[in-house]
Protein backbone atom coordinates (compact mmCIF):
# COMPACT_ATOMS: atom_id res chain seq x y z
CA UNK A 1 0.00 0.00 0.00
CA UNK A 2 2.91 2.41 0.19
CA UNK A 3 4.03 1.71 -3.39
CA UNK A 4 3.18 4.98 -5.18
CA UNK A 5 0.81 4.33 -8.18
CA UNK A 6 -0.03 6.22 -11.28
CA UNK A 7 -3.55 6.61 -12.28
CA UNK A 8 -4.85 8.47 -15.59
CA UNK A 9 -5.75 12.09 -15.62
CA UNK A 10 -8.86 12.34 -13.98
CA UNK A 11 -12.01 11.72 -16.32
CA UNK A 12 -15.06 14.15 -15.80
CA UNK A 13 -18.45 11.81 -16.65
CA UNK A 14 -22.01 13.81 -17.82
CA UNK A 15 -24.43 12.29 -14.77
CA UNK A 16 -27.48 14.36 -16.03
CA UNK A 17 -28.30 17.98 -15.60
CA UNK A 18 -28.10 17.93 -12.09
CA UNK A 19 -24.51 15.52 -11.15
CA UNK A 20 -21.05 15.24 -12.44
CA UNK A 21 -19.19 12.17 -12.04
CA UNK A 22 -14.99 12.64 -11.53
CA UNK A 23 -13.58 9.48 -11.66
CA UNK A 24 -10.06 8.71 -10.98
CA UNK A 25 -9.72 5.37 -12.42
CA UNK A 26 -11.16 1.94 -12.59
CA UNK A 27 -11.30 -0.88 -10.35
CA UNK A 28 -11.21 -1.88 -6.86
CA UNK A 29 -7.66 -1.08 -5.30
CA UNK A 30 -6.67 0.29 -1.90
CA UNK A 31 -4.65 3.62 -3.46
CA UNK A 32 -7.18 4.29 -5.68
CA UNK A 33 -10.00 4.38 -3.19
CA UNK A 34 -7.64 6.57 -0.81
CA UNK A 35 -7.58 9.39 -3.73
CA UNK A 36 -11.33 9.11 -3.84
CA UNK A 37 -11.91 10.14 -0.56
CA UNK A 38 -8.82 12.30 -0.02
CA UNK A 39 -10.83 14.23 -2.87
CA UNK A 40 -14.10 14.22 -1.56
CA UNK A 41 -12.89 15.85 1.37
CA UNK A 42 -10.91 18.39 -0.65
CA UNK A 43 -14.04 19.17 -2.34
CA UNK A 44 -16.10 19.14 0.84
CA UNK A 45 -13.71 21.64 2.24
CA UNK A 46 -13.43 23.59 -1.27
CA UNK A 47 -17.30 25.01 -0.50
CA UNK A 48 -17.84 25.38 -4.08
CA UNK A 49 -20.82 26.51 -4.33
CA UNK A 50 -23.85 24.74 -5.35
CA UNK A 51 -22.98 21.22 -4.55
CA UNK A 52 -25.63 19.47 -2.99
CA UNK A 53 -24.39 16.46 -2.30
CA UNK A 54 -21.20 13.98 -3.10
CA UNK A 55 -21.05 10.40 -3.28
CA UNK A 56 -17.99 8.97 -3.27
CA UNK A 57 -17.42 5.12 -4.66
CA UNK A 58 -14.65 2.78 -5.52
CA UNK A 59 -13.30 5.13 -7.80
CA UNK A 60 -15.51 7.62 -8.63
CA UNK A 61 -17.43 10.58 -6.85
CA UNK A 62 -20.85 11.36 -7.64
CA UNK A 63 -21.28 15.07 -7.59
CA UNK A 64 -25.01 16.12 -7.16
CA UNK A 65 -25.16 20.01 -8.05
CA UNK A 66 -28.16 22.57 -7.71
CA UNK A 67 -28.23 23.64 -11.70
CA UNK A 68 -30.32 27.67 -10.53
CA UNK A 69 -26.79 28.04 -8.57
CA UNK A 70 -24.33 26.31 -10.98
CA UNK A 71 -23.76 25.17 -14.33
CA UNK A 72 -21.87 22.21 -14.69
CA UNK A 73 -18.84 23.51 -17.11
CA UNK A 74 -17.63 25.70 -14.65
CA UNK A 75 -18.41 23.18 -11.76
CA UNK A 76 -16.22 20.44 -13.96
CA UNK A 77 -13.21 22.32 -14.29
CA UNK A 78 -13.14 23.36 -10.60
CA UNK A 79 -13.32 19.75 -9.80
CA UNK A 80 -10.54 19.00 -11.99
CA UNK A 81 -8.54 21.60 -10.83
CA UNK A 82 -9.14 19.94 -7.31
CA UNK A 83 -8.34 16.52 -8.72
CA UNK A 84 -5.03 17.82 -9.99
CA UNK A 85 -3.55 19.01 -6.40
CA UNK A 86 -4.01 15.92 -5.37
CA UNK A 87 -0.51 14.95 -6.22
CA UNK A 88 1.00 17.16 -3.59
CA UNK A 89 -1.57 16.79 -0.83
CA UNK A 90 0.18 15.89 2.48
CA UNK A 91 -1.12 12.85 4.60
CA UNK A 92 -4.11 13.72 6.53
CA UNK A 93 -5.34 12.01 9.51
CA UNK A 94 -8.03 9.26 9.19
CA UNK A 95 -10.01 7.65 12.06
CA UNK A 96 -9.85 3.99 12.74
CA UNK A 97 -12.15 1.99 14.32
CA UNK A 98 -11.70 -0.93 16.99
CA UNK A 99 -14.54 -3.46 16.51
CA UNK A 100 -14.76 -6.38 18.95
CA UNK A 101 -16.08 -9.27 16.53
CA UNK A 102 -17.19 -12.71 18.42
CA UNK A 103 -15.92 -14.93 15.67
CA UNK A 104 -17.31 -18.51 14.83
CA UNK A 105 -20.16 -20.94 16.18
CA UNK A 106 -23.39 -19.51 16.16
CA UNK A 107 -21.79 -15.78 15.40
CA UNK A 108 -20.55 -17.07 12.31
CA UNK A 109 -21.57 -19.84 10.72
CA UNK A 110 -19.23 -19.84 7.56
CA UNK A 111 -15.77 -19.73 9.11
CA UNK A 112 -15.07 -22.89 8.66
CA UNK A 113 -16.40 -23.38 5.41
CA UNK A 114 -14.40 -20.21 4.72
CA UNK A 115 -11.00 -21.75 6.44
CA UNK A 116 -11.50 -25.00 4.46
CA UNK A 117 -11.73 -23.61 1.01
CA UNK A 118 -8.46 -21.49 1.87
CA UNK A 119 -6.68 -24.20 3.11
CA UNK A 120 -6.43 -22.93 6.65
CA UNK A 121 -7.59 -23.33 10.30
CA UNK A 122 -10.21 -21.49 11.72
CA UNK A 123 -7.92 -19.47 13.85
CA UNK A 124 -5.79 -18.23 11.50
CA UNK A 125 -8.65 -16.96 9.43
CA UNK A 126 -9.44 -14.73 12.12
CA UNK A 127 -6.16 -13.88 12.70
CA UNK A 128 -5.60 -12.74 9.43
CA UNK A 129 -9.12 -10.79 9.96
CA UNK A 130 -7.90 -9.56 13.29
CA UNK A 131 -4.59 -8.27 11.35
CA UNK A 132 -5.86 -6.92 8.19
CA UNK A 133 -5.93 -2.93 7.60
CA UNK A 134 -9.63 -2.46 6.64
CA UNK A 135 -11.19 0.72 5.05
CA UNK A 136 -14.39 1.92 4.31
CA UNK A 137 -14.48 1.97 0.53
CA UNK A 138 -17.63 3.23 0.38
CA UNK A 139 -21.14 2.96 1.62
CA UNK A 140 -24.33 1.70 -0.46
CA UNK A 141 -26.48 -1.09 -0.61
CA UNK A 142 -28.78 -0.29 2.06
CA UNK A 143 -28.30 2.08 5.32
CA UNK A 144 -25.02 1.75 6.73
CA UNK A 145 -23.90 -0.94 4.67
CA UNK A 146 -20.43 -0.57 4.58
CA UNK A 147 -17.98 -2.19 1.83
CA UNK A 148 -14.47 -2.95 3.67
CA UNK A 149 -11.33 -3.39 1.65
CA UNK A 150 -7.98 -4.85 2.44
CA UNK A 151 -8.93 -8.56 3.05
CA UNK A 152 -6.01 -10.68 2.49
CA UNK A 153 -5.70 -12.50 -0.84
CA UNK A 154 -5.87 -15.80 0.63
CA UNK A 155 -9.21 -15.13 1.60
CA UNK A 156 -10.68 -13.96 -1.60
CA UNK A 157 -13.41 -16.57 -2.49
CA UNK A 158 -16.61 -16.99 -4.50
CA UNK A 159 -19.91 -15.61 -2.72
CA UNK A 160 -22.77 -18.24 -1.53
CA UNK A 161 -23.89 -20.21 -4.12
CA UNK A 162 -27.33 -19.59 -2.21
CA UNK A 163 -27.48 -16.36 -0.04
CA UNK A 164 -29.12 -16.62 2.76
CA UNK A 165 -32.68 -14.22 3.18
CA UNK A 166 -31.75 -13.28 6.36
CA UNK A 167 -28.81 -12.12 8.47
CA UNK A 168 -28.36 -10.58 11.64
CA UNK A 169 -26.87 -7.03 12.51
CA UNK A 170 -23.78 -6.60 13.10
CA UNK A 171 -22.35 -9.48 10.72
CA UNK A 172 -19.34 -9.82 9.96
CA UNK A 173 -18.61 -11.12 6.78
CA UNK A 174 -16.57 -11.11 3.39
CA UNK A 175 -17.74 -12.14 -0.03
CA UNK A 176 -15.39 -11.80 -3.17
CA UNK A 177 -11.99 -9.86 -2.62
CA UNK A 178 -14.22 -7.20 0.29
CA UNK A 179 -15.59 -7.66 3.70
CA UNK A 180 -18.42 -5.93 5.64
CA UNK A 181 -20.31 -5.11 8.42
CA UNK A 182 -24.09 -5.34 7.88
CA UNK A 183 -25.67 -2.52 9.50
CA UNK A 184 -29.71 -4.56 9.93
CA UNK A 185 -30.71 -7.77 9.66
CA UNK A 186 -30.76 -8.25 5.60
CA UNK A 187 -30.43 -10.89 2.76
CA UNK A 188 -27.12 -11.99 1.93
CA UNK A 189 -24.99 -13.99 -0.41
CA UNK A 190 -21.69 -13.30 1.57
CA UNK A 191 -20.05 -16.02 4.13
CA UNK A 192 -20.62 -15.14 7.75
CA UNK A 193 -17.52 -14.85 9.97
CA UNK A 194 -19.05 -13.72 13.61
CA UNK A 195 -20.92 -10.76 14.99
CA UNK A 196 -20.10 -7.13 16.45
CA UNK A 197 -22.09 -5.92 18.86
CA UNK A 198 -21.34 -2.13 17.98
CA UNK A 199 -24.46 -1.29 15.41
CA UNK A 200 -22.94 0.82 12.30
CA UNK A 201 -26.54 2.43 11.96
CA UNK A 202 -29.34 2.96 14.66
CA UNK A 203 -31.61 6.35 13.89
CA UNK A 204 -32.01 6.91 17.64
CA UNK A 205 -27.98 7.75 17.82
CA UNK A 206 -26.77 10.59 17.06
CA UNK A 207 -25.17 10.58 14.34
CA UNK A 208 -26.68 7.28 12.78
CA UNK A 209 -23.98 6.47 10.89
CA UNK A 210 -20.82 4.80 13.12
CA UNK A 211 -18.72 4.40 9.49
CA UNK A 212 -17.93 7.22 6.93
CA UNK A 213 -16.33 6.48 3.88
CA UNK A 214 -13.09 6.41 4.13
CA UNK A 215 -12.65 5.55 7.66
CA UNK A 216 -10.20 2.69 8.88
CA UNK A 217 -11.26 -0.55 10.98
CA UNK A 218 -9.42 -3.22 12.80
CA UNK A 219 -10.83 -5.94 14.28
CA UNK A 220 -10.70 -7.65 17.74
CA UNK A 221 -11.79 -11.26 18.49
CA UNK A 222 -14.13 -11.29 21.36
CA UNK A 223 -16.03 -14.56 23.65
CA UNK A 224 -19.44 -14.65 23.36
CA UNK A 225 -19.96 -13.93 27.16
CA UNK A 226 -18.24 -10.22 26.33
CA UNK A 227 -20.28 -10.38 22.96
CA UNK A 228 -23.07 -10.44 25.46
CA UNK A 229 -21.94 -7.40 27.75
CA UNK A 230 -20.67 -5.39 24.98
CA UNK A 231 -24.35 -5.73 23.43
CA UNK A 232 -26.30 -5.21 26.74
CA UNK A 233 -25.05 -2.02 26.71
CA UNK A 234 -26.77 0.70 26.11
CA UNK A 235 -25.55 3.09 23.09
CA UNK A 236 -22.66 1.11 22.76
CA UNK A 237 -19.77 2.02 20.49
CA UNK A 238 -16.59 0.71 20.10
CA UNK A 239 -12.76 2.50 20.43
CA UNK A 240 -11.89 4.65 17.89
CA UNK A 241 -8.19 6.50 17.20
CA UNK A 242 -6.77 8.75 14.46
CA UNK A 243 -4.27 7.33 12.62
CA UNK A 244 -2.14 9.18 9.90
CA UNK A 245 -2.27 7.47 5.94
CA UNK A 246 1.68 7.63 4.02
CA UNK A 247 1.54 10.91 1.95
CA UNK A 248 3.22 8.41 -1.03
CA UNK A 249 0.02 6.76 -2.03
CA UNK A 250 -1.26 9.95 -4.34
CA UNK A 251 1.82 10.98 -6.11
CA UNK A 252 0.86 10.66 -9.51
CA UNK A 253 -2.66 10.98 -9.20
CA UNK A 254 -2.83 13.92 -11.71
CA UNK A 255 -0.22 12.78 -13.86
CA UNK B 1 -56.29 19.41 21.01
CA UNK B 2 -54.06 18.52 17.86
CA UNK B 3 -56.12 17.85 14.77
CA UNK B 4 -56.17 14.65 12.87
CA UNK B 5 -56.96 13.27 9.77
CA UNK B 6 -57.87 9.03 10.31
CA UNK B 7 -56.96 6.80 7.06
CA UNK B 8 -60.83 5.28 6.63
CA UNK B 9 -59.44 3.04 3.66
CA UNK B 10 -55.68 3.58 2.02
CA UNK B 11 -55.39 3.43 -1.98
CA UNK B 12 -52.58 0.81 -3.19
CA UNK B 13 -49.73 2.80 -2.04
CA UNK B 14 -49.93 5.83 -0.63
CA UNK B 15 -46.88 7.40 1.14
CA UNK B 16 -46.07 10.65 2.79
CA UNK B 17 -43.45 12.60 0.73
CA UNK B 18 -41.80 15.58 0.62
CA UNK B 19 -38.29 16.34 -1.87
CA UNK B 20 -36.41 13.75 -0.67
CA UNK B 21 -33.28 12.66 2.23
CA UNK B 22 -31.04 14.62 1.00
CA UNK B 23 -27.04 14.34 2.53
CA UNK B 24 -26.96 11.19 2.98
CA UNK B 25 -26.74 9.04 -0.06
CA UNK B 26 -22.64 8.85 0.78
CA UNK B 27 -24.31 6.49 3.77
CA UNK B 28 -26.49 4.37 1.92
CA UNK B 29 -29.54 6.04 2.48
CA UNK B 30 -32.02 6.46 -0.50
CA UNK B 31 -33.32 9.93 -1.15
CA UNK B 32 -37.16 9.28 -1.70
CA UNK B 33 -39.61 12.05 -2.05
CA UNK B 34 -42.04 13.13 -4.50
CA UNK B 35 -42.42 10.80 -7.82
CA UNK B 36 -43.81 13.81 -9.54
CA UNK B 37 -42.64 17.26 -7.57
CA UNK B 38 -44.44 19.21 -9.94
CA UNK B 39 -47.99 17.70 -8.71
CA UNK B 40 -46.81 17.61 -5.32
CA UNK B 41 -46.21 21.28 -5.21
CA UNK B 42 -49.63 21.92 -6.77
CA UNK B 43 -51.24 20.24 -3.48
CA UNK B 44 -48.61 22.40 -1.74
CA UNK B 45 -49.27 25.49 -3.47
CA UNK B 46 -53.14 25.19 -3.36
CA UNK B 47 -53.60 24.84 0.53
CA UNK B 48 -50.62 27.65 1.09
CA UNK B 49 -47.79 25.10 1.95
CA UNK B 50 -44.26 26.16 0.93
CA UNK B 51 -43.42 23.54 -1.96
CA UNK B 52 -41.20 20.88 0.30
CA UNK B 53 -43.93 20.12 2.89
CA UNK B 54 -44.99 16.81 3.31
CA UNK B 55 -47.76 15.67 1.14
CA UNK B 56 -49.50 12.14 0.64
CA UNK B 57 -48.59 10.25 -3.19
CA UNK B 58 -51.10 7.74 -3.79
CA UNK B 59 -50.79 5.25 -6.54
CA UNK B 60 -52.96 4.40 -9.23
CA UNK B 61 -56.33 5.27 -6.49
CA UNK B 62 -56.66 7.42 -3.39
CA UNK B 63 -57.20 7.53 0.05
CA UNK B 64 -60.22 8.25 2.16
CA UNK B 65 -59.49 10.21 4.92
CA UNK B 66 -62.04 11.54 7.76
CA UNK B 67 -61.29 14.56 9.71
CA UNK B 68 -60.86 14.78 13.93
CA UNK B 69 -61.33 17.73 14.81
CA UNK B 70 -60.36 20.54 12.49
CA UNK B 71 -61.68 22.82 10.40
CA UNK B 72 -58.97 21.20 8.17
CA UNK B 73 -57.99 22.73 4.63
CA UNK B 74 -57.05 19.52 2.24
CA UNK B 75 -56.53 19.74 -1.46
CA UNK B 76 -56.15 16.86 -4.29
CA UNK B 77 -53.91 17.13 -7.55
CA UNK B 78 -54.50 14.54 -9.64
CA UNK B 79 -57.13 13.51 -12.55
CA UNK B 80 -59.67 11.94 -9.99
CA UNK B 81 -63.20 12.15 -8.09
CA UNK B 82 -63.50 13.45 -5.20
CA UNK B 83 -66.62 13.55 -2.91
CA UNK B 84 -67.02 14.74 0.28
CA UNK B 85 -69.56 13.03 2.23
CA UNK B 86 -70.66 11.35 -0.47
CA UNK B 87 -71.30 14.70 -2.47
CA UNK B 88 -68.67 14.97 -5.56
CA UNK B 89 -66.68 17.55 -4.86
CA UNK B 90 -63.39 18.95 -7.73
CA UNK B 91 -59.60 18.36 -7.87
CA UNK B 92 -57.39 21.11 -8.23
CA UNK B 93 -59.00 22.92 -5.88
CA UNK B 94 -58.43 23.37 -1.57
CA UNK B 95 -61.73 22.43 0.47
CA UNK B 96 -62.14 22.97 4.32
CA UNK B 97 -63.69 20.10 5.62
CA UNK B 98 -65.24 19.92 9.43
CA UNK B 99 -64.82 17.37 11.90
CA UNK B 100 -66.33 14.53 10.96
CA UNK B 101 -66.25 14.88 7.35
CA UNK B 102 -64.91 12.36 5.10
CA UNK B 103 -63.29 12.80 1.88
CA UNK B 104 -62.79 10.14 -0.90
CA UNK B 105 -60.26 10.39 -3.34
CA UNK B 106 -61.10 8.06 -6.21
CA UNK B 107 -59.27 5.99 -8.80
CA UNK B 108 -57.17 8.14 -11.13
CA UNK B 109 -58.77 8.31 -14.71
CA UNK B 110 -54.58 9.24 -16.21
CA UNK B 111 -51.30 8.79 -14.63
CA UNK B 112 -49.96 6.90 -12.10
CA UNK B 113 -49.66 8.99 -9.04
CA UNK B 114 -51.76 11.85 -7.41
CA UNK B 115 -51.30 13.65 -4.54
CA UNK B 116 -53.09 15.27 -1.36
CA UNK B 117 -51.41 18.41 0.71
CA UNK B 118 -52.99 19.87 4.05
CA UNK B 119 -52.54 23.34 5.14
CA UNK B 120 -49.54 23.14 7.69
CA UNK B 121 -48.60 19.55 6.36
CA UNK B 122 -48.64 16.64 8.84
CA UNK B 123 -46.69 16.87 12.67
CA UNK B 124 -44.58 14.00 12.12
CA UNK B 125 -40.87 14.23 13.16
CA UNK B 126 -38.45 13.97 10.22
CA UNK B 127 -36.09 10.95 9.66
CA UNK B 128 -32.40 12.20 8.36
CA UNK B 129 -33.87 15.51 7.55
CA UNK B 130 -37.14 14.39 5.75
CA UNK B 131 -40.47 13.15 6.01
CA UNK B 132 -40.33 11.07 2.91
CA UNK B 133 -41.21 7.25 3.31
CA UNK B 134 -38.67 5.05 1.60
CA UNK B 135 -40.62 1.44 2.22
CA UNK B 136 -37.58 -0.48 1.08
CA UNK B 137 -35.47 0.72 4.50
CA UNK B 138 -38.56 1.60 6.85
CA UNK B 139 -37.82 5.20 6.84
CA UNK B 140 -40.10 8.16 7.40
CA UNK B 141 -43.25 8.92 6.97
CA UNK B 142 -45.50 7.23 9.53
CA UNK B 143 -42.64 4.17 10.62
CA UNK B 144 -41.37 4.02 7.67
CA UNK B 145 -44.47 2.04 5.98
CA UNK B 146 -47.24 2.86 3.02
CA UNK B 147 -50.05 4.77 4.61
CA UNK B 148 -53.21 2.24 5.84
CA UNK B 149 -56.67 1.94 7.27
CA UNK B 150 -56.81 3.39 10.68
CA UNK B 151 -53.72 5.20 10.94
CA UNK B 152 -54.23 8.92 11.94
CA UNK B 153 -52.32 11.84 10.51
CA UNK B 154 -51.14 14.48 12.67
CA UNK B 155 -51.58 18.23 11.71
CA UNK B 156 -49.36 20.98 12.42
CA UNK B 157 -52.60 23.29 11.92
CA UNK B 158 -55.27 22.70 14.50
CA UNK B 159 -57.62 24.83 12.72
CA UNK B 160 -57.69 25.75 8.89
CA UNK B 161 -56.80 29.45 8.36
CA UNK B 162 -59.53 32.00 7.96
CA UNK B 163 -59.38 32.55 4.20
CA UNK B 164 -60.76 31.72 0.81
CA UNK B 165 -60.32 28.85 -1.52
CA UNK B 166 -57.67 28.30 -4.11
CA UNK B 167 -57.85 26.61 -7.52
CA UNK B 168 -55.74 25.74 -10.48
CA UNK B 169 -56.76 25.02 -13.95
CA UNK B 170 -54.59 21.85 -15.06
CA UNK B 171 -54.67 22.78 -18.45
CA UNK B 172 -52.34 25.42 -17.21
CA UNK B 173 -49.51 22.64 -16.29
CA UNK B 174 -47.31 21.89 -18.81
CA UNK B 175 -48.37 19.00 -21.44
CA UNK B 176 -46.33 15.63 -20.96
CA UNK B 177 -46.48 13.50 -23.92
CA UNK B 178 -43.87 10.13 -24.28
CA UNK B 179 -41.28 12.09 -24.91
CA UNK B 180 -38.09 11.59 -22.46
CA UNK B 181 -35.17 14.30 -23.21
CA UNK B 182 -31.95 12.49 -21.63
CA UNK B 183 -28.14 13.41 -21.70
CA UNK B 184 -25.90 10.60 -22.63
CA UNK B 185 -23.48 9.45 -20.16
CA UNK B 186 -22.27 8.77 -17.97
CA UNK B 187 -21.16 5.52 -19.57
CA UNK B 188 -22.31 5.59 -22.72
CA UNK B 189 -19.02 4.04 -23.93
CA UNK B 190 -20.18 0.65 -22.73
CA UNK B 191 -22.38 0.82 -25.65
CA UNK B 192 -22.14 -0.21 -29.26
CA UNK B 193 -23.37 2.29 -31.71
CA UNK B 194 -26.37 0.30 -32.49
CA UNK B 195 -26.94 0.16 -28.90
CA UNK B 196 -27.26 3.62 -28.55
CA UNK B 197 -29.03 4.30 -31.96
CA UNK B 198 -31.96 1.64 -30.81
CA UNK B 199 -31.77 3.82 -27.84
CA UNK B 200 -32.69 7.23 -29.45
CA UNK B 201 -34.68 5.89 -32.85
CA UNK B 202 -36.87 3.29 -31.22
CA UNK B 203 -39.88 3.11 -29.41
CA UNK B 204 -39.70 1.72 -25.98
CA UNK B 205 -42.89 0.48 -23.22
CA UNK B 206 -43.27 1.37 -19.82
CA UNK B 207 -43.68 -2.66 -18.67
CA UNK B 208 -45.34 -4.18 -15.57
CA UNK B 209 -42.31 -4.03 -13.35
CA UNK B 210 -42.34 -0.40 -12.63
CA UNK B 211 -42.21 1.20 -8.88
CA UNK B 212 -41.23 3.87 -6.83
CA UNK B 213 -37.58 2.76 -7.18
CA UNK B 214 -37.49 2.46 -10.91
CA UNK B 215 -39.01 1.68 -13.93
CA UNK B 216 -38.29 -1.30 -16.34
CA UNK B 217 -39.03 -0.54 -20.53
CA UNK B 218 -39.82 -3.00 -22.96
CA UNK B 219 -38.61 -2.86 -26.34
CA UNK B 220 -35.41 -3.35 -28.58
CA UNK B 221 -32.23 -4.65 -26.69
CA UNK B 222 -29.34 -2.20 -25.69
CA UNK B 223 -26.33 -3.62 -27.25
CA UNK B 224 -23.11 -3.47 -25.00
CA UNK B 225 -19.35 -2.74 -26.39
CA UNK B 226 -17.57 -4.34 -23.12
CA UNK B 227 -19.66 -6.33 -20.77
CA UNK B 228 -22.68 -5.31 -18.59
CA UNK B 229 -20.57 -4.79 -15.28
CA UNK B 230 -18.92 -1.81 -14.16
CA UNK B 231 -17.24 -0.73 -10.52
CA UNK B 232 -20.42 -0.12 -8.68
CA UNK B 233 -20.59 3.86 -8.62
CA UNK B 234 -23.58 6.88 -7.98
CA UNK B 235 -26.39 6.36 -9.22
CA UNK B 236 -28.41 9.95 -10.20
CA UNK B 237 -31.99 10.43 -10.49
CA UNK B 238 -33.31 9.27 -13.72
CA UNK B 239 -30.07 7.32 -14.43
CA UNK B 240 -31.20 4.60 -17.69
CA UNK B 241 -29.27 1.47 -16.54
CA UNK B 242 -28.64 -1.29 -18.85
CA UNK B 243 -27.65 -4.51 -17.54
CA UNK B 244 -26.93 -7.64 -18.78
CA UNK B 245 -30.63 -8.65 -20.29
CA UNK B 246 -30.25 -5.25 -23.01
CA UNK B 247 -33.34 -4.03 -21.25
CA UNK B 248 -33.33 -0.46 -19.49
CA UNK B 249 -34.28 0.54 -16.10
CA UNK B 250 -35.13 4.10 -15.70
CA UNK B 251 -34.18 4.88 -11.63
CA UNK B 252 -36.45 6.78 -9.67
CA UNK B 253 -36.82 8.62 -6.41
CA UNK B 254 -36.76 5.50 -4.05
CA UNK B 255 -33.60 4.06 -5.93
CA UNK B 256 -30.38 2.82 -4.48
CA UNK B 257 -27.32 4.61 -4.05
CA UNK B 258 -24.74 2.67 -5.75
CA UNK B 259 -25.10 0.13 -8.94
CA UNK B 260 -22.40 -1.65 -11.24
CA UNK B 261 -24.49 -1.79 -14.46
CA UNK B 262 -23.40 0.82 -17.18
CA UNK B 263 -25.87 3.97 -17.80
CA UNK B 264 -26.26 4.57 -21.00
CA UNK B 265 -27.86 7.95 -20.22
CA UNK B 266 -30.07 10.02 -17.89
CA UNK B 267 -33.27 11.86 -18.50
CA UNK B 268 -33.36 15.50 -17.91
CA UNK B 269 -34.75 16.73 -14.54
CA UNK B 270 -38.76 17.50 -15.15
CA UNK B 271 -38.97 15.06 -18.06
CA UNK B 272 -38.22 11.84 -14.55
CA UNK B 273 -41.82 12.87 -13.14
CA UNK B 274 -43.63 12.67 -17.13
CA UNK B 275 -42.00 8.53 -16.92
CA UNK B 276 -43.43 8.34 -12.89
CA UNK B 277 -46.69 9.14 -14.43
CA UNK B 278 -46.85 6.87 -17.29
CA UNK B 279 -48.40 3.77 -16.92
CA UNK B 280 -47.43 -0.21 -18.05
CA UNK B 281 -48.09 -0.36 -21.91
CA UNK B 282 -47.66 3.27 -22.51
CA UNK B 283 -45.18 4.30 -25.46
CA UNK B 284 -42.17 6.76 -24.98
CA UNK B 285 -39.20 7.44 -26.79
CA UNK B 286 -35.63 9.17 -26.10
CA UNK B 287 -34.96 12.06 -27.18
CA UNK B 288 -30.87 13.11 -26.71
CA UNK B 289 -29.83 16.90 -25.52
CA UNK B 290 -26.60 18.05 -24.77
CA UNK B 291 -25.80 20.16 -21.48
CA UNK B 292 -26.91 23.81 -22.71
CA UNK B 293 -30.28 22.52 -23.97
CA UNK B 294 -30.59 20.42 -20.26
CA UNK B 295 -29.98 23.50 -18.52
CA UNK B 296 -32.28 25.73 -20.70
CA UNK B 297 -34.97 23.01 -20.14
CA UNK B 298 -34.10 23.12 -16.38
CA UNK B 299 -34.30 26.80 -15.76
CA UNK B 300 -37.46 26.70 -17.78
CA UNK B 301 -39.02 24.55 -15.31
CA UNK B 302 -37.83 26.24 -12.03
CA UNK B 303 -39.31 29.08 -13.59
CA UNK B 304 -42.88 27.31 -14.14
CA UNK B 305 -42.67 25.78 -10.43
CA UNK B 306 -41.64 29.02 -8.86
CA UNK B 307 -44.67 31.14 -10.76
CA UNK B 308 -47.30 28.23 -9.26
CA UNK B 309 -48.96 30.71 -6.87
CA UNK B 310 -49.11 32.79 -9.88
CA UNK B 311 -51.49 30.12 -11.38
CA UNK B 312 -54.07 30.29 -8.30
CA UNK B 313 -57.00 31.52 -8.53
CA UNK B 314 -59.57 32.18 -5.84
CA UNK B 315 -62.19 29.16 -6.18
CA UNK B 316 -64.69 31.70 -7.42
CA UNK B 317 -62.75 32.93 -10.18
CA UNK B 318 -61.09 35.94 -9.52
CA UNK B 319 -57.54 35.60 -9.90
CA UNK B 320 -55.51 36.06 -6.40
CA UNK B 321 -52.80 37.85 -8.61
CA UNK B 322 -53.67 40.91 -11.12
CA UNK B 323 -53.26 40.30 -14.60
CA UNK B 324 -50.29 42.32 -15.10
CA UNK B 325 -48.81 39.87 -13.00
CA UNK B 326 -50.07 37.03 -14.46
CA UNK B 327 -49.06 38.01 -18.04
CA UNK B 328 -45.94 38.97 -17.32
CA UNK B 329 -45.15 35.40 -15.85
CA UNK B 330 -46.95 34.17 -19.15
CA UNK B 331 -43.96 35.57 -21.57
CA UNK B 332 -41.72 35.21 -18.74
CA UNK B 333 -42.40 31.64 -18.64
CA UNK B 334 -43.53 31.20 -22.16
CA UNK B 335 -46.85 29.40 -20.88
CA UNK B 336 -49.01 29.72 -23.50
CA UNK B 337 -46.96 27.71 -26.32
CA UNK B 338 -43.12 27.14 -24.80
CA UNK B 339 -43.16 24.97 -21.70
CA UNK B 340 -40.17 23.07 -23.16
Amino acid sequence: MSVTTSFPAPVLRPAGDSALIVELGDGIAQDLNAAVHRLDRRIADAGLPGIVETVPTYRSILVQFDPAVTAAEPLGQALLGLAAELTHAAAEPQLRWIVPVCFGGAHGEDLDDVARRSGLSAEEVVRLHCTADYRVYMLGFSPGFAYLGGLPEVLHQPRRENPRMVTPAGSVMQGGAQAAISPIAMPSGWHLLGRTPARTFDLRREPPFLLAPGDRIRFTAISAAEFDRLEGLSGYLPDCETVTAPAALLQGAAA
Amino acid sequence: MTSHLRIVAAGPSSTIQDRGRVGYQRYGVSVAGAADPLLHAVANALVGNRPGEGAVEFTLAGDSVVVEGGPVRIAVAADAELAVDGEPVPAWTSLRLTDGQTLRIGALRSGMRGYWAVEGGFAIQPVLGSVATHIRSRMGGLDGGALKAGDRLPLSLDHAADRGERCLDPSLLPPRGGRLRVMLGPQQDYFTPAGIGAFLEEDYTVSHEADRMGCRLDGPVIEHARGFNITSDGIPLGAVQVPGTGRPIVLLADRQTTGGYPKIACVVGPDIAVLAQMRPGERLRFTAVDALEAGRIQARHREMVDGLPALLQSAGGFALYDSGRLLGFNLIGGAVTGWD
